[in-house]
């Protein structure tokens, strides 16, 4: 018989399924992330995820809590009822980069402006994943994509928005941070941070948005690894992970 | 019996109110009532207007096509009105601000120096109250009580003294004819 | 029973739902309902309830989707542009079956037309105006007594069904004031079993079935057993006037069936023998009773705000058995009853 200390299991709160996120893909591991962090604060029963329109469509699948599906762009304004009706339930907005900048730009702002107490984890992988690799809002310039196939020409697109500077220009959000997940020690990193986040909503500090610079193996085109080093030497450079704001630590 | 009544003036002049307190006395009354006010764009600038009907039994139509009463705060609304009241109507004109006499010798008309009445009471936007107290006194389609005891439903009855300097209006206008 | 009172169309609906429960209310400014969302944002505070301005029509339907998710008694409402960009919003809240009540307070169309009286949006409303295969309970009140009845109704089977209820007046029906007499406050004890953050087993609301033949067909198919109960057990709503006996029958709806009702009287003094019938609930329609008095008269007519659409049921209920004749206003013009009344007086 084996006996031991127990170092290293599937969170309680993540469902023991095969997830359809593809091979190195940012998903999986911050689906993993939320879930050690509802464990940790013993939330699972009160948390309410809002499943957005992109590859994180059906995060119910592997998260198992409360969970409203939402159209596209529109999860704040779902996340948004929800709380107003609950206030003391935890709930989680968890979007990519089309969804929250650019179908949903209206209600991302004012969500934020209105200082809801929720926390809004922004998947950034500069590109459109599910439906096959389209430029996105965060999409950088030259980079090439199924709708920019001679990159992002900023005469014709545009340039990359930044979310998280955008945010920092409102009053009312409490935490706001941008984070990687491409080594272990940015994953630490990374879990601490969002699970500040969370432990804010629970103490009703308020509205956070917390951004994470994602791969997207698949359609960039690279393996995991090289896409990771792509956040580390382009990607992070136009987009600094920092933390914009903390009132908790003013 | 039925009364078709339209109150037309311009914006600031207290017509969708009066409309209001008009229709609040005859319900006291115990009559069905409608009112029904031109709104949004129409009621800047140009004329504002709005149509009351009373009645003893169920009010089909709120929509005031062919007025019998029709109440005339300016010009413009006399311009606008004047043609479309049924023979017989009784149209009250405020003479302060409408000079010119009516057109059509087929209805009855008063003329209410109501706005001038108003300033002499030291507030010109009680003309309207000038106006309902004629009203009142000319057509007997409300009782001056009525309308005096309507009053506390349709203004704040925190406003006292504006409720006071009103009902004084109503007074003075009834007391005209 | 309580006093009769004036309320203005808007104000007597905002009073109605607070009264049957309503405590979540989220919405976006347009004329001619903006009294609806200012009586709300003073009065839901009193009640401890919720008012929240949303950033557009988008964001408040969305808002009521999270509410409904949650069981709650909630409430949006607009006017038509602001209805089309909702229905994104009823067709999601309809694939996953929470409570919503929406009003349209219907203005002139198409697009931003104006802020007049219609009733250009019959077939959005009752044909299902986003994408797939969805009903909605469409009320059509023709007075503030009406209003307030219809919305109290509505909150009981929007919670009863999990199915969108919408109450569809137009720019006079909001704007009018008429006495009314209120319900007294409701004491709310629903059963939610099947809502979100009630710290059971996960719960999730969605509309997404990715298989079709065992999941989405099986969830339309489920959807559609459902409208069919809808239609057999809710009582179908109409008012006949003067509708026995008669050579001839007027259709018509809302505020457009009251003015009829003015010039039926005339007719009547004249000896034209005709009549009302007056259809409440758009859906479910009542199509039997419709069918049944069809056979016992010669000649029917419709009048609507709108082109042909409400007569489209008309016709289709009538099956082609007698002759119909629809008179139109479009663009936010309306009927009085000298025109309707000089209309019928050519065409009988």
């Amino acid at each position: 018989m084996i006996t031991g200390k127990i170092l290293y299991k599937r969170p309680k709160t993540l469902k023991d399924v095969n997830m359809s996120y593809c091979p190195g893909c940012s998903h999986s591991l911050m689906n993993k992330i939320l879930c050690e962090i509802i464990d940790e604060f013993d939330i699972q029963k009160k948390t309410v995820v809002i499943a957005p329109v992109g590859c994180a469509v059906l995060l119910y699948d592997y998260i198992d809590c409360d969970s409203v599906e939402a159209a596209h762009g529109r999860a704040p304004a779902i996340a948004t009822g929800i709380k107003r009706v609950n206030p003391d339930n935890i709930v989680i907005s968890y979007q990519g980069d089309g969804d929250l900048l650019s179908i949903g730009m209206a209600e991302t702002i004012h969500t934020a402006n209105r200082g809801e107490n929720i926390t809004v984890v922004f998947m950034n992988n500069a590109v459109y994943g599910m439906t096959g690799g389209q430029m996105a809002p965060t999409t950088l310039v030259g980079q090439i994509t199924k709708t920019t196939p001679s990159g992002r020409n900023p005469e014709n697109e545009g340039y990359p928005i930044r979310a998280c500077e955008l945010i920092n220009t409102l009053e009312a959000p409490y935490f706001i941070a941008r984070c990687k997940v491409t080594n272990s020690k940015s994953i630490m990193q990374t879990k601490k941070i969002l699970k500040k986040a969370i432990g804010y909503q629970i103490n009703k500090k308020g509205y956070s948005f917390i951004e994470i610079l994602s791969n997207c193996p698949t359609n960039w085109g690279m393996k995991p690894k090289d896409s990771n080093k792509w956040i580390q030497e382009v990607m992070s450079k136009y987009y600094p992970v920092k933390i914009f704001r903390d009132k908790g630590e003013a | 019996m039925t009364n078709k009544i339209i109150l037309a003036g311009f914006g600031g002049q207290g017509i969708i109110l009066s409309g209001l307190l008009l229709a609040q006395a005859a319900l006291l009354e115990g009559n069905e009532v409608t009112h029904y006010p031109a709104y949004g764009a129409e009621m800047r600038g140009g004329t504002c207007n709005c149509s009351v009907v009373i009645s003893d039994k169920e009010i089909s139509s709120p929509i005031v096509n062919k007025p019998d009463i029709l109440l005339l705060f300016n010009q413009p609304s006399k311009n606008k009105f004047e043609a479309k009241c049924i023979p017989g109507a009784k149209v009250l004109i405020n003479n302060s601000l409408i000079n010119e006499q009516a057109l059509r010798n087929d209805i009855s008309s008063f003329y209410i120096d109501a706005t001038n009445t108003a300033n002499k009471l030291g507030n010109i936007k009680i003309a309207n109250m000038i106006m309902l107290g004629a009203l009142s006194k000319i057509t007997g389609i409300v009782k001056l009580d009525s309308l005096i005891n309507a009053m506390p439903e349709i203004l704040s009855a925190r406003n006292k003294k504006l409720i006071d300097l009103n009902v004084q209006a109503l007074k003075e206008g009834y007391g005209l004819f | 029973m309580n006093k009769k009172i004036l309320m203005k169309g808007n104000e007597a609906l905002a009073e109605a739902a607070i009264r049957a429960g309503c405590r979540y209310y989220f919405g976006y400014p347009i004329t001619p309902q903006n009294e609806v969302p200012a009586y709300m944002s003073k009065r839901l505070p009193e009640v401890n309830g919720v008012f929240v301005q949303a950033e557009s029509e988008l964001a408040s339907i969305n808002m009521i989707f999270g509410a409904g998710a949650c069981g709650a008694r909630c409430m949006t409402s607009s006017s038509s542009p602001g209805i089309s960009l909702m229905q994104e919003g009823i067709s999601y809240i309809s694939g996953a079956e929470t409570p919503a009540v929406i009003v349209n307070m219907m203005r002139g169309g198409p697009g931003l037309g104006n802020i007049a009286p219609s009733q250009g949006d019959y077939f959005q409303a009752v044909k299902g105006g986003g994408h797939g295969d969805y009903k909605i309970i469409v009320f059509a009140p023709a007075s503030a007594q009406e209003i307030v009845n219809f919305t109290v109704l509505a909150f009981d089977l929007t919670i009863k069904y999990r199915i969108p209820v919408m109450i569809l007046g137009d720019g006079l029906l909001g704007q009018m004031t008429e006495p009314v007499v209120l319900p007294e406050m409701k004491e709310i004890q629903d059963d939610i079993n099947w809502s979100i953050c009630r710290g059971q087993d996960q719960v999730i609301i969605r509309s997404l079935y990715l298989v079709p033949e065992n999941q989405l067909e099986l969830h339309n198919l489920h959807l559609q057993k459902k409208y069919r109960s809808i239609e057999k057990d809710l009582n179908k709503y109409y008012e006949q006037y003067n509708a026995n006996d008669c050579d001839y029958l007027i259709f018509a709806y809302g505020t457009t069936a009251r003015v009829c009702k003015a010039a039926i009287d005339r007719l009547q003094k004249e000896n034209i023998k005709i009549g009302l019938f007056r259809p409440i609930s758009l859906w479910p329609f009542p199509k039997e009773e419709i069918i049944s008095i069809s056979s016992k008269i010669k000649k029917a007519f419709v009048f609507e705000m709108a082109q042909a659409q409400f007569e489209e049921d008309i016709r289709l209920s009538f099956e082609g058995k007698k002759e119909i004749k629809g008179f139109y206003k479009l663009g936010g013009a309306i009927f009085n009853d000298d025109e309707i009344y000089e209309l019928i007086k050519k065409n009988i």
